[in-house]
């Protein structure tokens, strides 16, 4: 048996594991819940605003957008706290401990954080459809649409945030990155149309992939006039494309030389004296 | 110094009288920016063998243990563990080691039967005809005590059946050699008892050579068939518990009563001294009593030679450099 393919099974086995374990605890059950029903409620009481120039309701524009960039904020965010964490608690040394831990470890994030962003977006998007109108996958080509936005969406963000989660040895530091990361998604377009900003702004928001994954995502539900609301009042699915691809190839050229750096540095002491860091902090 | 078996134990395995020794450490140094942590370390293990590391805090036994691990590059020497350079060891080369790490609160969501299984298929492209790799779950489980517990959550667990988990998965996969540093630190007596009795269970029936790091000197002569002293950052005593008391010609401590009175004599040849008192005496003698000098002593001795050696060598820097 090649101890290779036995690793990367277990990797995902491993992060099937984890992903059950998130449905039975509450701290993950209200990170699920939580930001998508408050999504809900926001949508809720703006049902009756339109999206500027149109009368589409701006709530139904907002639940793809959401989709998409929750997505996107989503599976950055995760990854970079379960690094993070999972270094300072000695999960990667145990990993590095053992033969072919590490691709395991890795395979297994993977596997948990994109299960867990999807379970996400389906907490929001199955009551989303019931709460407004005009929100559906108009024929196959939109589910080819949304799943080839959702897979590569994920490819370019995870790595993203595996790259951020291993640059921060204590997870108490790692807000210092939320700000930005939070304020990035403000200036994606997710809540209200991109076209209504400044033009700086809109480079910027267009430079990342939050952006692009939450067009992707609209450009699958919507009905096709909404495109007249985005920048070139086109879907620009080529663009689409190639800007997430681009951010995937990146960042799955960065983050193994990250990552093994990292790991490299693991060891016995170094999570012994974070420990010892942290229990500081405690008392 | 020469090594000799401990009698009572028989961890020398049959097999050619050149056989490949576990660990060769030769010169081994570490150098963190100017400050040298091991200054030049030299030792080796034979397969079966136990060997406790001793040494105040900061002496070094930490750094060497992540070395021979692989976890920490050296700066100068020649290391060959399991017959490779921990620096460039493959995964076929992790495989046949066990590592048993000072856990904290990783895998708290994790049931212990579940993380044993999980870690444990790593190993088995690994398994050979001579070692089956991994061990069983649940004779694992059992092994260490954790049968009660198998079923719970990590994050329930205690220290002592955290501890005892670590143990579990530094042995999950067979190691031909386990690494223990500080393994009983905040064990109570009982559990720590259990640990031994495990530890003896391992190298009489899986011939594991074990390297163990400790301040518990108790613990270490329970354990060790060969004590390493590391001070100053290398070696400075290596041999058996009684090879190195006999190496300080310590003596021992000789007590009895006679009449109702009690006495107390110290004597290098405790043999001779107790002969002659009772040709001497004869049934007047009651409550005898002999105390060799125990591996503290005979430690605290080595490392306050070493310590006043070292301030004497300075001493004598200080002369010639003012001469």
């Amino acid at each position: 048996m090649n101890p290779t393919v036995v690793g990367l099974r277990a990797g995902v086995r491993r992060g099937g594991i984890e992903i059950r374990q998130s449905l039975v605890n509450v701290q993950d059950l209200w990170n699920y819940f939580f930001p998508n029903l408050t999504f809900l409620v926001v949508m809720f009481f703006m049902r009756d605003a339109t999206v500027p120039g149109t009368t589409f309701s701006l709530s139904a524009r907002t639940l793809p957008s959401v989709l998409g960039g929750g997505l996107a904020f989503g599976a950055l965010v995760t990854m970079m706290m379960a690094l993070t964490i999972e270094r300072e608690d000695g999960t990667l040394l145990r990993a590095k401990a053992i033969p072919n831990g590490m691709l395991g470890y890795l395979v297994g994030k993977v596997v948990q954080v994109s299960g867990m962003t999807l379970i996400g977006s389906v907490i929001l998007v199955i009551p989303g459809v019931l709460l407004v109108d005009g929100v559906e996958l108009r024929g196959p080509g939109a589910w080819l649409t949304l799943l080839w936005v959702l897979v590569l969406g994920l490819v370019a963000c995870l790595p993203i945030g595996a790259i951020l989660g291993s640059l921060f040895a204590n997870p108490r530091n790692v807000g210092v990155i939320m700000l930005p990361i939070m304020g990035l998604v403000a200036t994606s377009g997710i809540f209200y149309p991109i076209t209504t900003f400044p033009v700086w702004l809109q480079w910027i928001g267009q430079a990342f992939p939050v952006y692009w994954l939450g067009l992707g995502t609209r450009s699958a539900l919507l009905p096709p006039e909404l495109a007249a609301v985005e920048i070139g009042e086109s879907w620009r699915h080529l663009e689409t494309f190639g800007m997430l691809a681009g951010w995937a190839v990146l960042g799955l050229v960065v983050a193994p030389i990250v990552l093994r750096r990292m790991a490299r540095r693991e060891s016995g002491s170094s999570v012994a004296a974070r420990k010892e860091k942290a229990m500081q902090r405690i008392n | 110094m020469t090594i000799a078996e401990t009698p009572g134990r028989t961890s020398e395995p049959a097999g050619s009288p050149v056989e490949q020794p576990v660990l060769d450490v030769r010169d081994l140094r570490m150098r963190y920016g100017s400050t040298d942590v091991l200054t030049g370390v030299t030792f080796t293990a034979r397969p079966g063998e136990v060997l406790a590391l001793l040494g105040p805090n900061g002496a070094g036994k930490t750094t060497t243990i992540e070395i021979l691990e692989g976890f920490r590059m050296r700066s100068a020497g020649e290391v060959a563990v399991l017959g490779a350079d921990p620096a460039h060891g493959d995964e076929r080369w992790r495989a046949r080691l066990g590592v048993v790490l000072q856990s904290w609160r990783d895998h708290a969501k994790w049931r212990v039967r579940e993380l044993l299984a999980h870690l444990g298929s790593y190993y088995l492209p690994y398994s050979t005809d001579q070692i089956r790799r991994p061990w069983d779950v649940d004779d694992l489980i059992d092994a260490v005590g954790l049968n009660p517990h198998a079923g719970k959550r990590i994050g329930q667990l205690s220290g002592g059946q955290r501890r005892r988990l670590d143990v579990a998965i530094g042995i999950v996969g067979r190691p031909e050699l386990l690494f223990l540093d500080e393994p009983t630190a905040g064990f109570d007596p009982e559990a720590r008892r259990e640990f031994h009795d495990l530890v003896h269970r391992l190298t009489d029936l899986e011939q594991t050579t074990i390297l163990l790091t400790t301040h518990d000197l108790d613990e270490a002569e329970k354990l060790a068939d060969r004590i390493l002293i590391l001070a100053g950052g290398s070696i400075i005593a290596d041999g058996s518990a009684d090879q190195l008391s006999r190496r300080m010609s310590s003596e021992a401590e000789v007590k009895w009563s006679r009449d109702g009175q009690r006495f107390v004599h110290a004597t290098t040849d405790a043999t001779t001294f107790v002969r002659e008192l009772f040709q001497q005496y004869g049934d007047g003698i009651a409550d005898l009593e002999v105390r060799r000098a125990s591996l503290e002593d005979t430690y605290m001795a080595l490392v306050r030679d070493f310590e006043s050696g070292r301030s004497l060598a300075t001493l004598r820097e200080f002369e010639e450099a003012s001469r």
